[in-house]
């Protein structure tokens, strides 16, 4: 939307009519056409963006080839020939100028093509799909876990927050915020996997394969492993969210419009939860939005602990071993979930609040 | 009989250090019908003592003396549920700046009709007719293709009116009106004033008026309590003490206004600040600035007596029935 600062330095050549500019001006705020336009304008530059940010995450992943070491050494044994060498680095276009391999690069990442692993010696972009479930499936659940929890006890301290249970659940969350993840898996597996013998300690428990995802939703054993892992990825994530929602209901209950729906007469359980916290949560979904995409990131830790066979476990195993081509391929895909969540939380920002929304017609202005 | 009868209402907000005192011995009755202005500076007690009546006055501050009736009931001391059943029925309220009055989220139509709902058993359907017909008595325009518009997409002026739309859902008797023009432009204000004249008419709605402005009052009120550090220093018919005003405070407010039919070079002015809650001095709380005061002003504490009926005034220079002023 244009302001009416931007209005007036619309380019006037001396002499124009003031009334042509009036009409000009109009022309460009009024319709929702150009509003609807500005809407696409938006999402077009925030695409742009993002573009940016996946050339430059891809540069780096390719420059990680060029400087860890000389991939020839780890696929070869010491007895091979220095011609052999040289064959195996022409096959794999490695003395190509940098452009044109940077460029055979992308294009091929694009089309989701990530080379060969040099430890496994297959396809990298197979063996990250293999994994993906098992990471995604923790990461969401994680994420439900921590808005399940976060919300109603963030909500229920904002709005009582003098009583001892929310001291309590403060004093709590404190410790959430502070201690270490693999800390937190550490002390679960102790407790309930080794003191109580409740839950497995490590892997996936049984998958049933869906042809092209393998998921533990559907077995005991599967959800049973998920519990543990679940708990110790979204705790931190939980408790973040619970002080956001806190905090943000204490500042809209002091906004004149609950003021205000309290002397119409509306009853609390309305103006706390339908007026209070549909107001508290517009911030809460882009953090926990953003959120997602850092719970999919650091699933690496808890991967390690509980020895979960997703994306972060590969990506350690493969750093151990020097698998560049596991590697460039475990950054780009994560840094294109988290680009891609951002943008659909931009996206989504606009649906909630109707004040960014812009698609409507207004022509009732003062 | 008053529609609503405020008598010695004393309200006090406890800090670490001491309790203060916002609202004390404050006594004043609306009828049925009645627009009453309660005028004053900021910190006067005003907005507090319609929160009080209201039943909304935000903790720690509580009603520490008093009582205060509406239609023969004692309302101050209902549990919080009552308290809100006449909250929106029997009292609306209009508050200062319609720009934060509304929830950003809703559409006036979610919120009208959801106010509608809560006072009545009319169903949604009729809910959002009579959402339709309440804005189409305010004034808004096509009320049908606005009744869906969020409260961004209305100027400040038009906000206000879906403000007084959701303060008569439910044809209260009496509407306490925070301020209603402070915020808005001066031409919208007296569109806003003739509004609330008119409704009141219609409906034989009573109004507590509050405001700072006497200019509104003049216009609007019909009687007028004058407020200053938590108590009414003054009440009486408007046209009586715009005409003749007897405590020195309110003849301080009358002469600050400016007049265009006056010859005076300058706008008289009242020396001094009101005090802040902490530090309202002993006696009579105005005597630092009083042009009139004497000894006995710094020690006695005047109470409000009636002068000439229904004024009545709050000054020792009128507690032996003389009327110099």
């Amino acid at each position: 939307m244009f302001s009416p600062r931007q209005r007036s330095r619309f380019p006037v050549p001396p002499g124009t009519s003031r009334l042509i500019v009036a009409q000009l001006a109009g022309r460009a705020t009024g319709s929702s056409e150009t509003k609807a336009t500005t809407m696409l304008a938006f999402i077009l530059k925030r695409l742009a963006q993002s573009l940016l940010v996946m050339f430059f995450v891809a540069l780096i992943a390719f420059l990680m080839f060029q400087f860890v070491g000389d991939p020839v050494h780890q696929m070869v044994g010491i007895e091979t020939t220095l011609e052999e060498r040289e064959e195996l680095r022409e096959t794999l276009g490695l003395n190509d100028p940098v452009l044109v391999q940077f460029s055979r690069f992308v294009s091929a990442a694009a089309t989701f093509d990530f080379g060969i692993s040099y430890q496994h010696k297959k396809p990298v972009a197979d063996m990250i799909l293999s994994r993906m479930p098992a990471t995604l499936e923790l990461s969401i659940l994680s994420a439900l876990f921590a808005l399940a929890f976060g919300v109603p006890i963030g909500a229920y301290t904002g709005l009582h927050r003098n009583t001892w249970l929310s001291h309590v659940l403060m004093t709590v969350s404190l410790i959430g915020v502070s201690l270490p993840t693999f800390l937190i898996g550490i002390l679960l597996i102790f407790v309930f996997a080794v003191i109580l013998g409740w839950l497995p300690s490590f892997g996936r428990g049984d998958v049933v394969d869906l042809g092209w995802w393998s998921t533990g939703l559907l077995t005991i054993t599967g959800l049973k492993a998920l519990i543990l892992p679940s708990i110790t990825l979204g705790l931190f994530q939980m408790t973040l969210i619970m002080r956001l929602v806190r905090s943000e209901m204490l500042e809209v209950l002091r906004t004149d419009y609950i003021k205000f729906a309290r002397a119409r007469g509306l009853p609390d359980r309305v103006v706390h939860f339908r007026h209070a916290l549909k107001n508290a949560l517009v911030p809460v979904i882009t953090v926990t939005g953003l959120q997602l995409g850092s719970i999919i990131a650091f699933a690496i830790i808890t991967e390690t602990v509980f020895q979960w066979p997703g994306m972060g476990l590969l990506f350690l195993q493969s750093i151990q071993t020097v698998d560049i081509p596991i590697m460039s391929a475990y950054l780009i895909l994560i840094a294109f979930i988290v680009v891609a969540i951002n943008l659909v939380v931009d996206i989504l920002y606009y649906v909630i609040d109707p004040r960014l929304r812009s698609a409507r017609n207004t022509e009732a202005r003062p | 009989m008053a529609l609503l009868k405020v008598d010695r209402l004393r309200v006090e907000f406890p800090t670490r250090h001491r309790t203060l005192v916002a609202v004390d011995d404050v006594s004043l009755s609306i009828d049925a019908g009645e627009v009453l202005g309660v005028v004053g500076e900021s910190g006067a007690g005003k907005s507090v003592t319609g929160a009080a009546i209201i039943g909304l006055i935000e903790p720690p501050g509580r009603i520490a003396g008093g009582e205060i009736c509406f239609a023969g009931r004692r309302i101050d001391c209902l549990p919080d549920d009552a308290k809100r059943r006449i909250r929106g029925r029997e009292i609306g309220s209009v508050f200062q700046d319609p720009l934060t009055s509304l929830n950003p989220l809703f559409t006036v139509g979610q919120q009208l009709v959801e106010t509608i709902l809560t006072h009545s058993d009319r169903s949604a359907a009729d809910a959002r007719r009579h959402a339709l017909r309440l804005l189409g008595d305010v004034g808004i325009p096509a009320p049908a293709q606005r009744i869906d518009a969020y409260p961004h997409e209305f100027s400040g002026g038009m906000r206000q009116r879906v403000v007084i739309a959701l303060a008569i859902c439910a044809t209260p008797r009496l509407i306490i009106a925070d301020e209603p023009t402070t915020a808005l432009d001066v031409s919208i204000q007296s569109q806003i004033i003739a509004l609330l004249k008119r409704l009141c008419r219609e409906h034989g709605t009573a109004i507590m008026l509050i405001t700072h402005d006497m200019g509104v009052i003049a216009e609007t009120a019909d009687r007028v309590a004058v407020m200053y550090a938590g108590r009414i220093v003054e009440v009486g018919r408007v046209r009586q003490i715009l005409r003749s005003p007897n405590h020195p405070y309110t003849r301080g407010l009358m002469e600050s206004i400016p007049r265009l039919d006056s010859d005076s070079a300058r706008l008289a002015q009242i020396d001094g600040t009101m005090p802040r809650l902490h530090e309202i001095p002993v006696g009579c709380a105005f005597h630092p600035r009083c042009p009139d005061a004497s000894d006995r002003c710094r020690e006695n504490r005047p109470a409000l007596r009636m002068v000439d009926d229904p004024a009545a005034v709050a000054c020792l220079l009128f507690d032996d029935g003389r009327a110099d002023g």
